[in-house]
């Protein structure tokens, strides 16, 4: 058994990537950011804007959590701790814009 | 011994029935209830984001400086990059090089941090304060608990450093090192949604 734990632990210490990887993945997210901000600034990407924003945001999310937390690299278990904390607070956002939409927003309510 | 199998012993210090580290485990449990903290702090500003009284100060996204806080956005996801530098470098065994990175990714904290602060004090001069409004509330709570977040961790890898000049820490001490670094890039992936959610999606 220790054998196993000891074979896996190798094997994670030499999965994670070089360090040339990580510098591409920050330039990556560099990038996607720029070009958040950049959109923000165009009138004529108002209608999108919001999808296009989460979906960027999303990419950035999945990015960090995959190759500098190395879910992409680690035992199945991290992830499931992660994705159910995740799936929680989305549920928590869902519950309460569905009172929201129900019961109607805080008041009182912008001027 | 080697550096490189100093690196390879420290992973191998437990040894649990799931063959994980259990350390690692907690963390990752940890990390998954902050997502139901930050899930739940956030929901409140997107429900409050635009609740004022009259002459009770701003709506926040009246007064947001977008470029301003790119800068700072920008700044604490290179902090993740020096970071990951950092455990790389401790999993060489090479001490140096994880010291430079942890003071590199501290002090980019720093910075963040920093810039919140600057960044708070122009808002409560505009009006905008934890008490003037609900909104005023919800952003403060919101951005301040990251902020208090990215400030411990600051504490965390200076601790860190700290330990490995007084050979607390060991070459190949690289599990201390993922785990702060795991803590650190949670607190980057949070302000990821912070930033698109509560300062670049607009108040229709």
């Amino acid at each position: 058994m220790s054998q196993q734990v000891e074979a896996g632990e190798e094997e994670e210490l030499h999965s994670h990537p070089e360090p040339r990887q990580y510098i591409k993945v920050a330039i990556f997210l560099a990038v996607v950011t720029a070009v958040e901000v950049a959109i923000y600034y165009v009138p004529a990407l108002r209608a999108l804007l919001v999808p296009i924003l989460i979906v960027l945001a999303v990419i950035k999310f999945l990015f960090v959590a995959r190759w500098f937390m190395h879910l992409r690299f680690d035992s199945k278990i991290f992830q499931r701790f992660f994705v159910t904390g995740v799936l929680l607070a989305m549920t928590v956002f869902a519950v309460v814009l569905l009172f929201y939409f129900t019961h109607g927003g805080p008041a009182p309510v912008a001027r | 011994m080697s550096a490189q199998e100093a690196a390879l012993a420290s992973t191998q210090e437990h040894h649990t029935s799931t063959g994980l580290d259990n350390t690692k485990m907690v963390m990752w449990a940890f990390l998954g209830s902050e997502c139901l903290f930050f899930g739940s702090l956030i929901t409140t500003y997107l429900l409050y984001r635009s609740t004022v009284l009259p002459d009770s100060g701003p709506v926040p996204s009246e007064i947001y400086d977008i470029p301003y806080t790119s800068v700072s956005s920008f700044v604490l996801l290179m902090s993740s990059l020096t970071m990951v530098l950092a455990l790389s470098s401790s999993q060489r065994g090479d001490m140096r090089g994880m010291r430079i990175w942890l003071l590199a990714t501290a002090l980019l904290g720093v910075t963040f941090v920093g810039g919140q602060i600057f960044e708070f004090t122009d808002f409560v001069h505009e009006g905008l304060t934890l008490g003037s409004s609900p909104a005023g509330s919800a952003f403060f709570v919101l951005t301040g608990f990251h902020g208090a977040h990215v400030s411990v961790g600051i504490l965390m890898l200076l601790s860190l450093v700290g330990m490995s000049m007084s050979d607390k820490l060991q070459p190949g001490a690289a599990r201390k090192v993922e785990l702060i670094g795991l803590y650190w890039h949670f607190v980057d992936i949070v302000w990821v949604v912070i930033f698109t959610v509560v300062y670049l999606i607009p108040l229709e």
